[in-house]
């Protein structure tokens, strides 16, 4: 009686669990795009029923057609450009200061105390809530955008580049030593490779800080890019346009990230350890 | 290499024992260093080490957890920069640690050749990889290793580079017993082929008398004991003699030599 009592649990976790235990990712997968059709679908039949009024959401379909609209006519690449030439120098600047900062700080007991303070201060202000200052200070062209897109992008870099100097175990970089490595050739082979999975953290939380601080950026004063588009449609209504925008920033956003994940899973190979060969 | 003068400079235990090679010259130590001096704040953890150790030649450096055993190595290998006293080495010196500390980002290849100069060093990696039976895993990467193959390519890493003198910090206190044997059987054997002097750190009585020319016990700071061991190679645990010695190691460390005592 009690064996049978004992017995019965296990019998029935070993009957549950082999199918819980072998899933096959691709057998299953189809299941996730489910709710999103669906919820497209819903979306609609809302709008195509005169449940959703257009003035206030345009249908998927409408958005479609806008973003066909503006496609062909070129006025969507041109947005898009000017978009993305102020996302990559932004970038470029704010992530070569946190990077160079970063290190300073990280590598030298000098750069920690004299960089890190201030920046750790500075990490504290909000830095969307400092467009009326920078609006002040640099006017409303091109560099507006830029130094919020920067400064979006410099605190997770300098922040992960520093982490990840600091957190490289000492007994590797002595091990090096013993190996004869000089100061250069370990800042090469032991400190880079092992600060890179904290760069690519940074990286990631770089590019959606520098995404977000340029959908601002785009919507308080621009004459040009994507928020532009979307500011000026909201004028005049034209909720597909303002949509069309949103997909856009969000397409932007997957696509930069699918490729940082590509770089880092090549880069990182071996953390895959016994995956890889 | 910090080498400042010392103003202690008689160091009776050490120096006694000391004397007997004194009569080789300088440049038949490997290395050499007169009294070490390492404090940590107010704790002296070395306090006027002497030791000398000729070529060729291997030393077990015993002495209890916590004696400064790591301390000193790092003194010899180089790597300690505030310690007061000299050591001078002569020739190529390696160091293998107690845990593999291999770049997880190289492969096993790559870690061997760290650091390595000049011509045909892929040749003489492949062919440290194959001393330590490892010939094959030159592409794997280091996580995919073993504990006692991570510690193989840790002993090629230092071997590559053809060292006139070995440091090893409780290399193989990390396996179990088997691997250990293993290990220490590898050690001799290439010891054998490559004639290099080593200062091998041990809480292992068996293992030093096992592999050792001389042994060393630290206490308080300094070299309390200096024997060397004479029992001829090859050497196994039910020699004669190695008994006694290894009753007179333990008491000095102050470890019962069996269970039944307390
Ligand atoms: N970086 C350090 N800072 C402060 N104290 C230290 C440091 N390194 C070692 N010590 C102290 O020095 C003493 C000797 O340490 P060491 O690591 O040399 O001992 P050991 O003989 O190698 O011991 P074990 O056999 O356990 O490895 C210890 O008391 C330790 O606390
Ligand atoms: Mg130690």
């Amino acid at each position: 009686m009690t064996s049978t009592q004992v017995r019965a649990p296990q019998a029935e976790a070993g009957r549950t669990r082999p199918p819980r235990g072998s899933r096959r990712p691709g057998s299953t997968r189809w299941r996730r795009i489910i709710t999103p059709l669906l919820i497209v679908a819903l979306w609609e039949g809302a709008s195509r029923a005169g449940i959703l009024p257009p003035e206030k959401l345009s249908a998927p379909s409408d958005v479609l057609a806008a973003g066909w609209r503006l496609a062909a006519d070129g006025t969507l690449w041109r947005h898009l450009l000017d978009s993305l030439t102020r996302a990559v120098i932004g970038l470029a600047i704010g992530g070569g200061l946190g990077l160079a900062l970063g290190s300073v700080a990280g590598l030298l007991r000098l750069g920690d105390d004299l960089v890190d303070p201030p920046v750790q201060m500075a990490r504290m202000l909000p830095h969307l809530g400092l467009v009326p200052l920078l609006l002040i200070w640099v006017g409303i062209g091109e560099p507006l955008k830029i130094s919020l897109v920067a400064l979006g992008a410099f605190f997770p870099i300098y922040l992960n580049t520093y982490s990840g100097i600091r957190n490289i175990d000492e007994r590797l970089v002595e091990a090096a030593r013993t190996c004869g490595l000089s100061a250069p050739a370990r800042l090469f082979h032991v400190v880079l490779p092992g600060a890179l999975p904290s760069l690519f953290l940074g990286l990631r939380l770089a590019f959606g800080a520098g995404w977000l601080s340029l959908v601002v950026g785009e919507q308080v004063n621009a004459q040009s890019g994507l928020g532009f588009m979307m500011m000026e449609a909201r004028e005049f209504a034209q909720t597909d346009v303002v949509v069309l925008g949103l997909l856009i920033y969000a397409m932007l956003g997957l696509l930069s990230d699918l490729a940082l994940r590509t770089a880092e899973g090549r880069a990182l190979a071996w953390r895959r350890g016994l995956k890889a060969s | 290499m910090a080498a400042r003068p010392q103003g202690e400079l008689s160091h009776p235990t050490a120096a006694d024992t000391a004397a007997d090679t004194a009569a080789d010259t300088a440049a038949d130590a490997v290395v050499s260093a007169v009294g070490i001096v390492r404090r940590f704040g107010d704790a002296v953890v070395l306090d006027g080490v002497d030791l000398r150790i000729r070529r060729g030649e291997v030393v077990a450096l015993l002495g209890a957890s916590g004696s400064g055993k790591s301390t000193l190595l790092r003194v010899l290998a180089g790597l300690d920069s505030e310690a007061d006293g000299e050591v001078s080495t002569n020739g190529r010196t390696a160091v293998v640690f107690q845990e593999h500390r291999l770049l997880p980002w190289k492969r096993v290849a790559g870690n061997i050749a760290l650091g390595l100069r000049g011509p045909g060093v892929p040749q003489r990696t492949a062919a440290a990889l194959a001393e330590v039976g490892l010939a094959d895993r030159g592409r794997a990467w280091p996580s995919e290793l073993s504990g006692g193959q991570a510690q193989r390519v840790a002993l090629a890493r230092a071997l590559v580079r053809e060292p006139d003198f070995l440091l090893l910090d409780e290399p193989f206190a990390a396996l179990d017993a088997l691997n250990r044997l293993r290990m220490q059987a590898l050690f001799f054997r290439l010891r054998g082929e490559h004639d290099f002097a080593a200062l091998l750190v041990t809480h292992d009585v068996n293992e030093a008398l096992l592999l050792a020319d001389r042994t060393l016990v630290l206490e308080d700071g300094r070299i309390a004991e200096d024997n060397p061991v004479t029992l001829p190679h090859p050497r196994a645990q039910d020699d004669p003699g190695f008994g006694a010695l290894r009753r007179h190691l333990l008491t000095r460390l102050r470890v019962p030599t069996s269970p039944d005592q307390s």
